[in-house]
């Protein structure tokens, strides 16, 4: 990553302007043009440095009170067919493959946010139903204790 | 539209505007205008109503999201048993690092579950040391990902 990079994302990781021309308050503060910022955000989007621009919204705020973490024991050989088809589940935010541990063999991990626990449940019995795994635990949050987003460079 | 009104709950137009604001802000000159030609209303509308939603608390965050990978950063996930009574004081020293950016209460044997990342591994592996040591800490997993099949924390709020 070049220093301009360095300083295009320390200075986009703070929160854009509601105004007409956002980019240009942060082009402005990074004493460069508008057009080489969206340049160089394309070009980070491009490789997939930028995941993603807009909104994250407070999701319990907007009706998604539910929130579970489902961890599932995969079979190695199923690992990649299983993750994938979870991840295509719009109710899935979060789809990983984890290291396991003596003490924890669980290794397909998902998050599911969802209207109520009720919706939690059905979606988590259809995503057994479908993928023929069994074996899962259901962590349902009971309290944010902390979310914020990483600051990086700084 | 009044924007004075007091409202509790969200209207149609403010969650296609959410809506739209998660899936198709652009990165162009004028994106809260070309989010109006999307929903037929004027930039101007969209920015006051846009306002309102963020004072409101219903928008955490407005502006790039970052892959901690892709920069070189490394994470991890953390489960833990926090013995009951010590939650608070566990609570306090784990959201005190920069690098917690997630932090809730499960239900289950795991009853605390965080989020850490940091610019090395000799960074990470110290904030799990330092919690790890933390009285009311019976058990500790570090669970770093190994394949990332989904990272998308977007919420539909119109059917299209």
């Amino acid at each position: 990553m070049t220093e301009l990079e360095c300083q295009m994302i320390c200075e986009l990781q703070k929160d854009l302007s509601i105004v007409p021309h956002p980019y240009a308050v942060v082009a402005e503060r990074l004493k460069i043009s508008e057009e080489q910022l969206l340049t160089g955000m394309n070009a980070m989007v491009g490789r997939g440095i930028i995941r993603k621009v807009g909104a994250v919204l407070r999701h319990r705020r907007v009706g998604f009170a539910a929130n579970a973490l489902c961890v599932w024991k995969v079979p190695l050989e199923r690992v990649v067919e299983i993750g994938e088809m979870f991840a295509s589940l719009t109710t899935v935010t979060h789809c990983y493959e984890r290291e396991t541990c003596p003490a924890w063999s669980y290794n397909l991990y998902t998050m599911i946010h969802a209207t109520s626990r009720v919706v939690c449940e059905h979606q988590i019995e259809a995503m057994s139903l479908l993928s023929g795994i069994s074996q899962f635990k259901i962590f349902y949050s009971t309290k944010e204790l902390k979310k914020t987003s990483m600051r990086y460079f700084e | 539209m009044d924007m004075a009104e007091e409202r509790e709950i969200l209207d149609d137009f403010d969650r296609k505007i959410l809506h739209a604001l998660q899936y198709d802000f652009p990165i162009i000159p004028n994106p809260y205008g070309y989010i109006g030609s999307l929903l037929q209303a004027k930039e101007e509308v969209i920015l006051k109503r846009v306002s309102w939603l963020y004072e409101q608390g219903y928008i955490r965050r407005l502006g790039v999201s970052i892959d901690s990978r892709r920069i070189g950063y490394v994470s991890t996930l953390v489960a833990l048993k926090v013995v009951e009574g010590f939650v608070p004081a566990v609570t306090e020293v784990i959201n005190s690092f920069a690098g917690v950016t997630h932090n809730y209460l499960r239900e289950g044997e795991y009853n605390m579950w965080f989020t850490a990342i940091a610019p090395d591994q000799k960074s990470l592996e110290q904030i799990l040391h330092t919690v790890r040591e933390i009285q009311g800490v019976d058990v500790l997993l570090s669970l770093p990902a190994k394949r990332v099949f989904k990272v998308n924390v977007k919420f539909p709020l119109i059917t299209r």
